[in-house]
């Protein structure tokens, strides 16, 4: 096994139909250069068949994967790397660590191409990275969940892959392990600069991580770039749904206002009308809004003197506090969900059936397919 | 040689030999992924249903000086097969095949598909992850395996008074002993060896539930730890 540190980019463009699953295709094109790239989408999106097609478990109907030059796949040329020879790690949801074998012997399993004292030195300085040497003897059952999810990236890593594949690999930690987790993966690739796929669709590891985003949904790429540009204008309903928009409402459109790029709509059912980003729409169109919980203000008097150009009368329909945050559902003729802070509350003197005003700046208003 | 020894060095050899055939055997029923896998189920699932003298009886034909294995095995050793204690393992393997095979098969078939997806990707192949993952993690199946099929060649009548014929001290088992022993009204011996063969089942039997139920676990993990 060669100890040159590749740092080739992932290029991957395939096609596969999954029988199993009604009329399921993927059909993706793709790169991955050295450093994290974080695949999000709503479950069922494709993201772990896109994974194991990477990985050689399955295999794709047509196309081609490669890593720099070195060709995985090749549909027209007949080319299937079966998995054991391509040198990628994955580290799966369930992390699939060997329960009869120690941390340790876990940590070794990826290694015997070379000599016994090399070995243990590769072996002693990933489970000092992952800070799981004390636990060298101990088996996967005897360990936590965030001790099995450092055993398993070490696994993966000691091995010198060309490209690392982790599907939702931290779920089920806290945020504080997480981002401690995060922060060890982050260091150890400092140095070796490969490729990472990482699939989530939680919000807060997108933006622990986020250094590039590729949005999948039904199986094809939708978006793809910075975790913002991404993420905070989705263009589609079910990625607006994932991202955590909370509020998701259909409206026509009343008139377009094009000097201005603004246009106004009404939500269907009701009397309640905003003013939105001016999109590829005419008068009449249906359309829908993707607005962030956190997007909307609270006021218990009407406000004056606003650059928001969105203030809607409403009443609180209910109050749940979550955490350090408290959720408030507003009536406006439509229902939105706002979130506030626990000392907002006390401020205001909200509760239920108190009238307040809904406060929205008209950017914060996105308009999704 | 008693008959006891001879029942004994009967199923040693049974147990081994099946083990060795019953692993790539299962293995294949449990991870191939071809259609027709039914047909190879039903063939090594055969000897449960039919009766004895009916295996019995075609081992017979295949191994007596017209069968193909009879005539083989005169080509090669200048002797035949049948009435012989040689044939006699080989009758009995077929017999008491799935009793090996199933039990390794269920166990293989236990083992997390991940497992062997994670082992694949950190670089082994077939044979190791066999070796090191599918074989540790099966071991209440091999033992199953071994101890059963050793109990079950140890209890056989019908193919044995078929194919071997009752030669004292060449293939006169304890089963067929007993059975003379009543026919010839010798029933205090027939006693000590009926009993002794019911002690030897029921303590077979008590290990491999054991093995299965884990009891024994803790007292491993212990072990391992050190």
């Amino acid at each position: 096994m060669g100890s040159e540190v590749s740092s080739c980019p992932l290029v991957a463009s395939i096609k596969k139909e999954r029988r199993d699953a009604g009329s399921f295709v993927l059909d993706v094109s793709l790169e991955a250069p050295p450093g994290i790239t974080i695949l999000f989408g709503p479950s069922g999106a494709g993201k772990s068949t896109l994974l194991d097609c990477v990985a050689g478990l399955v295999s794709p109907n047509t196309g081609k994967i490669a890593i720099g030059e070195s060709v995985l796949f090749d549909a027209a040329r007949s080319i299937d790397v079966p998995p054991q020879k391509r040198r990628i790690a994955y580290v799966f949801q369930t992390l699939a660590l060997f329960p009869h074998l120690t941390v340790e012997q876990n940590v070794a399993y990826g290694l015997r191409d070379t000599s016994e004292r090399d070995r243990r030195r590769r072996v002693e300085e990933i489970l000092e990275a992952f800070r799981i040497a004390d636990l060298r003897n101990q088996k996967p059952s005897q360990i936590s969940g965030g001790e099995k999810q450092r055993t398993a990236l070490a696994r993966s890593l000691v091995t010198q892959p060309r490209l690392l594949l982790l599907d939702e690999p931290l779920t089920g930690l806290d945020a504080e392990l997480k981002a401690a987790i995060l922060g060890d993966l982050r260091a150890w690739n400092a140095a070796k600069r490969i490729p990472i796929l990482y699939v989530t669709h939680s919000r807060e590891e997108v933006d622990a991580l986020g250094e590039r985003v590729i949005a999948i949904d039904n199986g094809r790429v939708v978006s793809h770039g910075a975790p913002m540009d991404v993420l905070d204008a989705p263009r589609r309903k079910r990625l607006a749904l994932a991202a955590g928009f909370e509020n998701l409402l259909s409206a026509t459109v009343l008139d377009l206002r094009e000097p201005d790029g603004v246009m106004r709509v009404r939500f269907n059912e009701s009397k309640c009308e905003i003013e939105v980003p001016l999109a590829h729409a005419s008068v009449s169109d249906g359309v829908q809004i993707a607005i962030r919980a956190g997007d909307i203000l609270l006021a218990s008097q009407r406000p004056h003197g606003l650059s928001a150009r969105n203030v809607l009368e409403g009443k609180i329909l209910s109050l749940e506090q979550r955490g350090t945050m408290c959720v408030a559902r507003v009536d406006c003729g439509v229902t939105f969900v706002a979130h506030i802070t626990p000392g907002a509350v006390r401020a205001l003197e909200l509760v239920k059936e108190k009238q307040v005003w809904l406060v929205l700046k008209t950017h914060s208003c996105h308009l999704v397919d | 040689m008693n008959s006891l020894s001879l029942s004994l060095e009967l199923a040693v050899s049974v147990a081994v030999i099946l083990l060795m055939i019953g692993m790539p055997v299962a293995y294949w029923l449990a991870f191939s992924n071809w259609r027709g896998k039914f047909l190879l189920e039903s063939v090594v699932a055969l000897p449960l249903v039919l009766p004895p003298t009916v295996l019995g009886f075609y081992a017979l034909l295949a191994m007596g000086p017209r069968g193909p294995l009879g005539r083989l095995w005169i080509v090669l050793f200048g002797h035949g097969l049948a009435f012989t204690f040689t044939g006699l393992v080989l009758a009995s393997v077929v017999y008491s095949f799935p009793f090996a095979v199933q039990p390794l098969m269920v166990s293989f078939e236990a083992v997390d598909r991940k497992l062997l997806d994670a082992s694949a990707l950190l670089g082994a192949g077939k044979w190791r992850t066999f070796r090191r993952i599918v074989l540790p993690m099966s071991l209440p199946g091999v033992i199953t395996a071994l101890v059963l099929s050793f109990a079950h060649t140890l209890g056989e009548f019908g193919v044995v008074l078929m194919v071997g014929g009752n030669l004292a001290g060449v293939t006169r088992t304890v089963s067929i002993d007993i059975y003379d022993r009543v026919q010839a009204l010798e029933y205090g011996e027939a006693n000590h060896l009926a009993l002794l063969l019911l002690a030897i089942a029921f303590a077979v039997l008590c290990f491999v539930y054991a093995v299965n139920r884990r009891v024994w676990m803790p007292a491993w993990k212990g072990w391992a730890a050190k």
